[in-house]
């Protein structure tokens, strides 16, 4: 937290001197607001904060922040902020990505971090879409979406990133929008403060490959139910959804796992050497 | 330019009120800065050109508000509550297109400052205590200033043809 008689925090502290490349339109602008806002509103420094990220065009938001921050391996950024928050459980970490990386490639650790419930807070920000690598359809994109390379849709279910982590035990569950930055990070602040694991599934438009997408703020909502932390009906909740409706959906009390760390701890250099040929 | 509508809360007294006019100000001059700074990336020194000079002139209307309330500083945004998803001269990222002309830029201004107009406007007709009343009339009528020079400023910007988003090296490929 801020020190007594520090100035207060505001959203321009968080954010680095590197320039978004993001497309003009592109949604991920809104997560990069919404999450200094949330920050600033948090009162933390922005080395009390860690952003970890795998690979595509929203995984470039730790460099535009002021926190530190990982640009990891695609699909990797959920294993690697487990290892971080169980070495440094003192550190915020929020981890950042999209729906390619979260739950394709990344698809097998976001079901285990959901399971394991560390204290985490993962925002996906969810264009349906692989727009780094030019259009190609991504696990959440709609069954008959046709492209270039799935002429008339891919014929696939789409994947349920809210009802997996439910199934799985995500302690917090939440979908945001883009283009509501300020309830956006009213998610975050409510995200990280919930202990253990938290998922924001964010609707971020892909004004690129995705243009039809910019209607996405015609369509969405503040949920009408008020969020539970009863599964049954949070289930019910998802599966009668639409899509659209923004909020918590379910925050629940299971609490963080943290293992201790310290008496087993070696130094860097005691591990290398159990190496050394 | 977002549709959401979430619940909002009038000011109470003059500071608040205040508060929430700087508030507006500074968060559209933070916005439209950002904006300069994203065509600059996009190699668009027209655009660029054009959102920094919106932004200098919104960080003007800021620093007005902080005169005469003598604020060294803008006070805390978070405790504003707008009847939009943000501020009402804020622009909204969606809003943008990378072949977008200056002419939108200047219809989205546009739209910013008809938006801050109708909220002062709202709030100089709605029950509020006198103070804000007059201060909230005389706000609208500043906006409604700004809203007459953008749409002189857009009579002297060329309208952009029907096409004007056709990319002739679109960056999804398609047969």
């Amino acid at each position: 937290m801020s020190e007594p008689g520090a100035a207060v925090p505001v959203p321009g502290d968080y954010k680095s001197d590197v320039k978004p490349v993001w497309c003009p339109g592109c949604g991920d602008f809104g997560v990069l607001n919404a999450m200094a806002k949330a920050m600033a509103r948090m009162g933390l420094r922005p080395e009390e904060i860690a952003v970890v990220s795998g690979i595509g065009c929203s995984s470039r938001i730790p460099a535009y922040t002021a926190c530190y921050g990982l640009h990891g391996v695609h699909g990797r950024a959920l294993p690697t902020a487990t290892g971080l928050k169980i070495a440094r459980p003192d550190l915020t970490v929020i981890v950042t990505g999209g729906d390619g990386d979260g739950y394709s490639i990344g698809g097998n650790h976001f079901l285990h971090a959901c399971r394991r419930n560390v204290d985490l807070t993962y925002i996906v920000m969810d264009n349906r879409v692989y727009g780094m690598t030019k259009g190609q359809p991504s696990p959440t994109t709609e069954t008959h979406w046709s492209s270039k390379l799935a002429p008339q849709g891919t014929g696939l279910s789409e994947f349920h990133p809210m009802a997996i982590a439910l199934a799985s035990g995500a302690n917090f569950i939440a979908r945001g929008f883009t283009g509501d930055p300020n309830g956006l990070a009213d998610l975050i602040v409510q995200g990280v403060r919930t202990p253990g694991f938290s998922f924001i599934e964010v609707l971020s438009p892909c004004i690129t490959f995705r243009p039809e997408q910019k209607e996405w703020k015609k369509l969405v909502r503040p949920a009408m139910l008020a969020a539970t932390d009863d599964t049954a009906q949070a289930a019910r909740q998802i599966f009668t959804d639409d899509g659209m409706n923004l909020g918590v959906l379910f925050a629940g009390a299971r609490p963080a796992y943290q293992p201790p760390i310290g008496s087993g701890r070696r130094s860097t250099q005691e591990l290398e050497a159990r190496f050394a040929l | 330019m977002n549709e959401m509508q979430p619940a909002t809360a009038a000011p109470r007294t003059v500071e608040e009120f205040m508060t929430h006019a700087c508030a507006l100000e500074a968060e559209a001059a933070e916005r439209y800065t950002e904006l300069a700074e994203l065509m600059a990336a996009h190699n668009n020194p027209e655009l660029a050109a054009l959102f920094a000079k919106l932004a200098h002139i919104e960080g003007l209307h800021r620093d007005q508000i902080l005169e005469r309330m003598g604020w060294p500083a803008p006070p805390d945004p978070s405790v504003c509550r707008w009847e939009t998803p943000e501020g009402p001269e804020t622009t909204d990222y969606g809003d943008l297109h990378y072949l977008m002309q200056p002419w939108h830029a200047l219809k989205l201004a546009l739209h910013n400052e008809r938006r801050a107009a109708e909220y002062f406007e709202r709030l100089a007709g709605g029950p509020v205590p006198a103070g804000i009343r007059s201060e909230a009339a005389e706000m609208a009528a500043e906006e409604r200033e700004h809203v007459r020079l953008i749409l002189e400023w857009l009579g002297r910007v060329p309208e952009p043809e029907a096409d004007w988003d056709h990319d002739f090296d679109p960056p999804r490929a398609v047969d």
